[in-house]
């Protein structure tokens, strides 16, 4: 027993250091990786004003962007339609990315994603109710439906999950998540059933698109998203502790139940932000952490905002590919994401570079 | 940090650190522990042993703050443990529940450094201490190799070794353990309650450890407590307990207790069960 406590004693010294060494490595490497999501999504977003439907040079973009005075046809199109559309792409993408990796984390369950805690469905609906009851018909109008139909199906799945004995885990919520999605899916078909146009206008809302989306979409959901986003990250370092499960959480002194108020509250703002400026948009909360987590390990403080760059960056990409396709028209970017994406994520498992949560 | 601050200064005088009082613990409606009372004194190495469904589980959850009693209290260094803050408790006492599992990919030195949470703060972050403290809980479990290696990947006996590493860098004076050998072979049964007994032992920590085997709890703990029906039906040390009539009484067994060849607790052969 002596001689270990001998080396026990003696090795301290030696190892600190090594370990240091490697946790300093691995920061290293999840700094370099958010450094290049950052130069990715600048990239995404420089496309994302420069190329569309309608062919506009550099020169044009450039003075566009820097000389308040010049009123061309060609400025006003990258002014008011292209910049506005790539600031809501932008913001939707770092929303989506980051509640995906936040639903996946309070779930604990890789098939996470905003859609699974009824923020989706609950928009869906209150989009769906827009239109049939008070005929709105922009995607400016569909906003506040769309929020308010966000907020009610999380209140809901909340409330719900939390009810039985322990409070809010991770199975009750997705069961209740669950639930809920198919109960409100259920409403949005019964309206859609029995009144076409508002099937008509719904359709063009429900595949997920960017088009149309004005500087009043984007300054209606931008204080939503910066609430959410503050939210999350204050929310990662709780989420480290909750994936222990929630008595190894409690035991290191983490309190439950606020951290997944805070964490279900970013949710809710996040995808109800995205959701509702863009329709929603499944595919980037449930991959975009996935992939990010390969390369950063299940650690929250780095799997938080990759997420969100690289749900950024993929989101404009998409949009992106989806002008130039189909000239003069274009396809709505959910379809693109997913089209472009199944594929990857199929490759991505396997080689087995995933884990879950 | 060195040594000596990871390991506890507290004096053994046999103070009470954490007792219940007349603890009535229960799931919803199903009352699962009556009325118990318990002391737990500084410095010693408790076992909870009981059958299958007997609530030592669940009595060790209260212990732990995990659950809350639905009439009497728990106590932490004679304060009601349900009134402290969890941040408070958890750089006192330190729990590891049955079998947890860590998130896939995460690493031990990972894993080991979440124990250091209590100790941190927004204004307080990852420090020098913090990196000491992880380090040599990872020497001290002998897992420093394994630091880089992910705890889904290692075997059952150093996945637990890894937890108690988390539980040891949590640098707490008392530390619950429920049930830490399950799903484990012999030897590392053996090498893991080697592992809490040298805790308590050169640390200095007041260990409260539920288990299932009841030899081997005689053979490392100073003190048993039985369980039956949710009441505590004897206390005291695995001589005075591990009787007989005991084992036939709360264990239904009829069986022999004869002295362990090796250290000379006392070894339960069982016979039959008794119907």
């Amino acid at each position: 027993m002596s001689a270990t406590t001998d080396a026990a004693v003696r090795r301290p010294g030696t190892a600190a250091p090594a370990a240091a060494g490697r946790g300093l490595l691995r920061r290293r490497r999840a700094r370099l990786l958010l450094l290049l999501l950052l130069v990715l999504v600048a990239a995404a977003a420089a496309l994302s004003v420069a190329v569309g439907s309608r062919g506009i040079g550099p020169g044009a973009v450039w003075q566009a962007l820097t000389d308040p005075g010049a009123r061309t046809e060609e400025t006003v199109i990258i002014r008011e339609l292209r910049v506005p559309r790539t600031a809501v792409g932008l913001m939707a993408g770092l929303s989506l990315g980051v509640a995906g990796a936040l639903a996946q984390g309070h779930t604990r369950n890789p098939l996470g994603d905003p859609g699974l805690l009824g923020v989706t469905a609950g928009a869906s609906l209150g989009v769906v109710l827009a239109i049939h009851l008070l005929g709105v018909g922009t995607p400016a109008g569909y906003v506040w439906f769309a929020f308010a139909g966000a907020l009610v199906g999380t209140v809901l799945v909340f409330t719900l999950g939390s009810a039985g004995r322990g409070g809010a885990s991770p199975v009750t919520l997705a069961l209740a998540g669950a639930a809920l999605s198919a109960l409100f899916y259920a409403l949005v078909r019964a309206v859609l059933v029995s009144d076409t146009d508002s099937l008509d206008a719904f359709r063009f809302w429900v595949v997920g698109s960017l088009a149309g989306r004005g500087p009043d979409v984007a300054w209606q959901v931008a204080p939503f998203v910066a609430a959410g986003l503050v939210l999350a990250l204050l929310n990662a370092p709780a989420l480290d502790l909750l994936g222990l499960g929630d008595d190894v959480a409690r035991g290191l002194g983490q309190r439950v139940w606020p951290a997944r108020l805070v964490g279900l509250g970013a949710v809710t703002l996040l995808c109800g932000a995205a959701t509702a400026a863009c329709g929603p948009i499944a595919f980037v909360g449930l991959v975009v952490p996935h992939v990010v987590r390969a390369f950063t390990g299940p650690a929250h403080r780095w799997l938080v905002p990759g997420s969100g760059l690289l749900g950024a960056a993929l989101l404009l990409l998409a949009d992106v590919v989806g002008r130039v396709v189909a000239r003069p028209g274009e396809l709505q970017v959910g379809i693109v994401l997913a089209l472009l994406g199944a594929p990857f994520f199929i490759a991505l498992i396997r080689r087995r570079r995933l884990a879950a949560t | 940090m060195t040594l000596d601050a990871v390991t506890s200064t507290r004096p053994r005088d046999g103070t009470v650190r954490l007792a219940a009082e007349s603890v009535s613990l229960a799931y919803d409606d199903r009352v699962v522990v009556r009325d118990l009372d318990l002391q737990l004194a500084d410095g010693s190495f408790t076992a909870i042993v009981g059958p299958n469904g007997c609530g030592k589980s669940t009595l060790l959850r209260a212990l732990g703050r995990l659950l809350r009693p639905v009439s009497g209290q728990v106590l932490l260094d004679g304060r009601a443990i349900a009134r402290t803050p969890t941040r408070e408790v958890a750089r006192v006492l330190g729990l590891l529940p049955q079998t947890p599992v860590a998130p896939e990919g995460l690493t031990v030195g990972d894993l080991v450094a979440r124990g250091r949470h209590p100790h941190q703060s927004w204004l307080r972050q990852w420090s020098r201490d913090d990196e000491a403290a992880v380090a040599e809980a990872l020497v001290w479990t002998d897992m420093a190799d394994l630091a880089d290696r992910p705890v889904d990947e290692l075997s059952g006996g150093q996945r637990q070794r890894a937890w108690i590493s988390m539980a040891l860098a949590q640098g707490t004076d008392l530390l619950l353990l429920d049930e830490p050998t399950t799903y484990l072979d012999l030897s590392h049964q053996i090498d893991v309650l080697e592992l809490v007994a040298r805790l308590h032992a050169e640390r200095g920590r007041t260990v409260v450890v539920v288990l299932h085997d009841l030899n081997l709890a005689a053979r490392y703990a100073q003190r048993l407590v039985a369980m039956d029906g949710g009441a505590l039906v004897a206390s005291g040390s695995p001589h005075e307990v591990l009787t007989e009539q005991l084992l036939a009484e709360v264990f239904d067994l009829e069986a022999r207790v004869v002295p362990d060849p090796v250290v000379g607790s006392p070894m339960v052969v069982p016979v039959r069960r008794i119907r």
